[in-house]
């Protein structure tokens, strides 16, 4: 289970990161919602992996570790916030700048045509 | 305590000129005057106590925590160094007042004089060494001031700035080598220092340490190779090149050798490193000096020499030299002081310092050539005169030391050799400017300068006589209790007379006399030899080299900062990768010893569903909806993860987020383009591919190295004090509100700001709509269609309820603030969608704004009231109660604090998506808008 659980936090990283890496807004913050979701997994597995053992006192014998989730559920939240920060950056760097390239301004080696360069 | 008074009075005395410049020049000369003279009589009167061989201190703590005192002293040689200070400093002063013109702006120019010889007397004084080296920085910061003060001058700002880039960077290296001596000692108390010399010597870091050191002593002093800024120097005004060039700042540096002369030297590095370089600048110097056409040019070349003469003295290693190269300083201060002086009259009265030109000035002015000629045949080392007694000490030094071995003869014959070319300079300073003809071409018609600016001349060249005649009655005591301070002991038996008998030292002298007066008699062909070789100007060579370095940094800083993000990203990357990649090398097991939970078939499927869509993402990225579904598909997988591995509460949180956040990106799609251009070419994905794949193969490993092993966590801690302490079952959400109140207090603050900052951003947000899909099809008329409504109405109590439900049932069962506050958030959200902006706005007043404020201050009192209790900021309290009917309850002062929690959640995300929502209603526009 482990290791399965580890595989897709990797696949989500490299989702994430390869999708940060693109040169559009929209797909950025695509991939930081990805990157988002394989540190929350991954931060809240430090507690390790636990089945039928929710950290409520009384209901079991044994519990899950309950800080890394104190801790996630707070990074889910203001990642949240953070998404929306970027996302209307975004949009208004798009109304500002007239184009939602991660730089402001599309590069003059590239190769597309004015169309799509809206 | 008066010592502080010395360094402290030309500090105040700053001032004096900046208020006193408004009453006329004169009375600003005398008001500037006033602090540097009164320095001057506190400092005669330690004279005594000083001769006696004592060492004054005074000090207060500066930094105590660093060990750090400001700290001064008085022994011999800063008595030396303070009295040509401030001596020659008055001198200055009132001769500056003549030679400044009515354009200058007089108390600039003193004040910054005063400045220097603060900093000056700061370092002659100082005890300790980071403070030493501070006012060290001091000088040359006052130095480029004095230097640039004909601001409007190419080369005075030119000059001022190799000046300060060169003395700079030696400062750099010297402070580095006194935290080097600070560490070998253990102390940065220059006494401690003085008296550790052989721990020093014998430390490992010696070679280091000294040639650091050396690099400041040598940039200062224009030693070779770093003498070129002196002649560039020359661009300041002349009072400044007589006091700053000759007499005090270039002697900080051999000030700086002779004051760690018990510490550093005598050691065959010391020996060959210093005495090589004293030589080469000595020869160098005094040859130069010959050729030099301008006449501040021939006095920077002759200083240039004869700080080198002093610094070979300095170098030899034998007692004697270093109080022959003590008397040297005194003496090359007082004769190149007056020299550069009447340089400046010359120039002053004449217009032009052009040897060439300037010739015959006898007839013109009889008394400056008269002090002038005095001087340089001191320079030149004319028996009588103070110059040669010195250099007669010098040449005696010369014969008796054994620093190269057998070619250690050579030594005397260089230095013969640069006297040789002294007297030749020293003659053509003479010759070429007071007879030689008439003078050709002058500006001015010249004529003998104001009565009191000879006055300063009089009183050095008076000096070079008295010191020349009767050297022990009048700088005995100084000298030997400077040489006493410099050798730290016993000083060994020398005599300061003017007739030592017939011996090979005064056979040197003779030969210098004799072959320089030959040479100068021959300069033509001398000068005519000198012009085939092509003249390199240090100044377009030192430019040239800075303009390098500035072009490299622009290059390296482009490289890095071009602007691209991309390029940020990757190799921010990269270094990620690099980083965590190194440590997972070293670890040789990948899986630990902690049994691993056995697969099932749901748990496959559910992986393999989100590793589909998160792929699919990717794959689909550029058609936005379609990879916008694909990611809601991996939020859900995700809730799912933390509802089966134990995190009820994470689930709940995830899911509602997850609602959140595809509403909020499809409210944003609809202003941004609807597809993603093909950009990237098929390398750049290659690479992104590959780094990406890096980076989440390395953390996989990571995950899976983490959660197979055990570890000892802080977590049984929070277990154990749930119930009792905190008052709930519910450990994560007593955690939240109480074992780490003060974090969640700053996680909801920092939600507040970013909503505050989004509604900033969407205020006047210019955007564009469009009137339909891609395929150019209309969106649809029927924009709050019924059934959504009806639904959403009736959906809206239910859903409030439970959220309520979940709020209070939080601190024992999966709930809380977080939860119910989105839960609530999705339920309004609802009924903008359903019902429109407009439908909302009269039932809904709520303002956003000040609800996320009211909710952070509801949680901000609830941790200040348990100050009233005498407990700590969030001390949370609970108790049991009873109620008839309703049974045994709790009340915990933590549920407050997750009001404030639940309140600020609300409000944030409200007035996020309820702001971006609005966009689409109130400026829709018919047409998309063309740009």
């Amino acid at each position: 289970m482990e290791m399965l659980f580890a595989l897709c936090v990797g696949v989500l990283t490299t989702c994430g990161v390869f999708m940060i890496l693109r040169s559009r807004t929209f797909p950025v913050v695509i991939g930081l919602t990805l990157l988002g979701y394989a540190v929350n997994l991954f931060l809240f597995s430090t507690g390790r992996l636990s089945i039928n053992s929710a950290a409520i006192i009384g209901s079991t014998t044994e519990y899950a570790d309950p800080l890394p989730q104190a801790l996630v559920l707070t990074a889910i939240v203001i990642g949240f916030a953070m998404t929306a920060f970027v996302v209307i950056l975004a949009m208004r760097g798009r109304g500002d700048l007239g184009n939602d390239h991660v730089d402001g301004r599309i590069p003059e080696h590239s190769s597309l045509s004015d169309k799509e360069r809206k | 305590m008066s010592l502080f008074w010395i360094p402290l009075l030309p500090a105040l005395g700053v001032l004096a000129p900046i208020f006193s410049d408004r009453f006329g020049r004169t009375s600003c000369a005398f008001a500037t005057a006033a602090a540097p003279a009164l320095a001057l009589l506190m400092l005669l009167f330690k004279a005594p106590a000083v001769f006696r061989g004592e060492t004054l201190i005074a000090s207060v703590e500066w930094v105590p925590a660093l060990g750090m005192q400001l700290s001064f002293r008085l022994d011999g040689l800063a008595f030396l160094f303070a009295l040509l200070i401030l001596g020659i400093g008055l001198l200055i002063i009132l001769y500056a007042r003549y030679y400044l013109s009515s354009k200058d702006s007089m108390g600039k120019f003193y004040a910054y004089l005063m400045l220097f010889m603060t900093a000056m007397l700061g370092i002659v004084l100082s005890n300790n060494l980071i403070q030493l080296w501070m006012f060290w920085e001091m000088t040359s910061i006052s130095s480029f001031l004095l230097i640039s003060f004909w601001h409007n001058k190419t080369e005075g700002r030119k000059g001022a700035r190799m000046a300060l880039t060169v003395t700079g960077a030696g400062g750099l290296a010297l402070l580095a080598g006194l935290i080097l001596i600070g560490k070998i000692v253990g102390s940065y108390d220059l006494e401690v220092v003085l008296q550790n010399g052989d721990l020093i010597r014998n430390s490992s870091l010696y070679p280091v340490a000294l040639g650091l050191v050396l690099l400041g002593a040598f940039t200062k002093s224009a030693q070779f190779p770093f003498h070129f800024w002196l002649p560039h120097a020359m661009a300041a005004p002349t009072p400044v090149s007589a006091y700053l060039h000759s007499a005090t700042m270039v002697k900080a540096g051999i000030f700086l050798m002779a004051r760690f002369y018990p510490a550093l030297a005598g050691t065959e590095l010391w020996v060959i490193v210093v005495t090589l370089t004293g030589l080469a600048t000595l020869l160098l110097g005094a040859y130069t000096a010959l050729f030099k056409h301008d006449l501040k040019g021939l006095l920077a070349y002759s200083t240039i020499s004869h700080l080198g003469l002093i610094t070979l003295l300095l170098g030899m290693g034998t007692e004697l030299a270093a109080i022959a190269g003590i008397f040297h300083i005194i003496n090359h201060a007082t004769f190149k002081a007056s020299l550069f002086m009447a340089a400046g009259i010359i120039d002053h009265e004449t217009g032009t310092r052009d040897m060439r030109r300037l010739n015959g000035l006898w007839k013109f002015m009889p008394h400056t050539a008269t002090l002038a000629m005095v001087a340089a045949a001191s320079m030149a080392g004319v028996p009588l005169l103070n110059g040669f007694l010195s250099k007669e000490m010098f040449f005696a030094e010369t014969l008796l030391q054994h620093t190269l071995g057998s070619l250690s003869w050579m030594i005397p014959v260089l230095a013969t050799l640069a006297a040789i070319f002294s007297v030749a300079y020293s003659l053509r300073f003479i010759h070429d400017v007071f007879f030689n003809g008439e003078p050709i071409d002058l500006p001015k018609t010249p004529h003998e300068p104001p009565r009191y600016m000879k006055v300063p001349i009089e009183i050095l060249v008076g000096l070079c006589l008295l010191v020349g005649i009767f050297p022990a009655f009048i700088v005995g005591g100084l000298l030997h209790s400077a040489s006493y301070a410099v050798l730290g002991g016993e000083v060994p038996y020398y005599s300061l007379s003017i007739w030592h008998g017939f011996n090979l030292a005064l056979v040197m002298s003779i030969v210098a006399m004799f072959l320089g007066v030959v040479i100068y008699h021959n300069r033509r062909k001398l000068f005519k030899f000198q012009s085939q070789f092509p003249e390199t100007d240090a100044k377009l060579v030192f430019e040239r080299l800075i303009q390098c370095m500035v072009r490299g940094s622009v290059r390296i800083q482009q490289f890095f900062e071009n602007g691209s993000l991309q390029r940020y990203l990757f190799l921010l990357f990269m270094m990620v990768a690099v980083f965590s990649a190194k440590p997972m090398l070293q670890l040789i097991n990948t899986a630990g010893d902690r049994p691993e939970l056995p697969l099932n078939g749901i748990a496959i499927t559910l992986a393999v569903i989100l590793i589909f869509s998160a792929v699919a993402t990717v794959i689909w990225h550029r058609q936005r909806y379609i990879s916008l579904l694909t990611l809601s598909v991996v939020g859900l997988v995700v809730s799912v993860a933390f509802a089966y591995f134990s995190a009820p509460d994470l689930a709940l949180t995830q899911l509602s987020v997850e609602v959140v956040t595809v509403i909020l990106l499809m409210l944003a799609l609809f202003f941004l383009p609807q597809q993603t251009p093909k950009e990237s070419s098929p390398s750049r994905v290659a690479r992104d591919l590959g780094i990406a794949a890096l980076i989440g193969g390395v953390f996989a490993t990571l995950n899976y190295a983490i959660m197979t092993r055990s570890g000892i966590s802080i977590s049984d801690f929070f277990i154990d004090n749930s119930k009792p302490g905190g008052g709930g079952t519910n450990a994560v959400n007593v955690i939240l509100v109480d074992f780490r109140g003060f974090d969640t207090f700053g996680e909801i603050l920092v939600l507040g700001i970013a909503a505050l900052g989004i509604f900033k951003l969407i205020n006047r947000m210019k955007v564009s709509m469009p009137s339909g899909d891609i395929k150019g099809r209309n969106w649809t008329k029927d924009s709050h269609p019924m059934i959504l409504r009806t639904v959403s109405q009736s959906l809206l109590p239910l859903a409030l309820l439970v959220s309520a439900y979940i709020f209070l049932r939080g601190h024992n069962m999966p709930g809380g603030g977080f939860i119910a506050g989105l839960i609530t958030a999705v339920a309004i959200i609802l009924q903008y969608i359903a019902h429109g902006v407009d439908w909302i706005k009269p039932r809904l007043k709520i303002n956003y704004q000040w609800a996320i404020a009211i909710g952070v201050l509801i949680s901000a009192v609830t941790g200040v009231g348990s100050w009233l209790f005498d407990r700590p900021f969030l001390t949370s309290w609970f108790d049991y109660f009873h109620l008839p009917w309703i049974g045994e309850f709790e009340l915990a002062s933590a549920i407050a604090f997750d009001l404030g929690v639940y309140i600020t959640v609300v409000a944030a995300t409200l007035l996020i998506l309820a702001n971006l929502g609005k966009l689409t209603t109130t400026h829709r526009p018919t047409v998309e808008e063309k740009r």
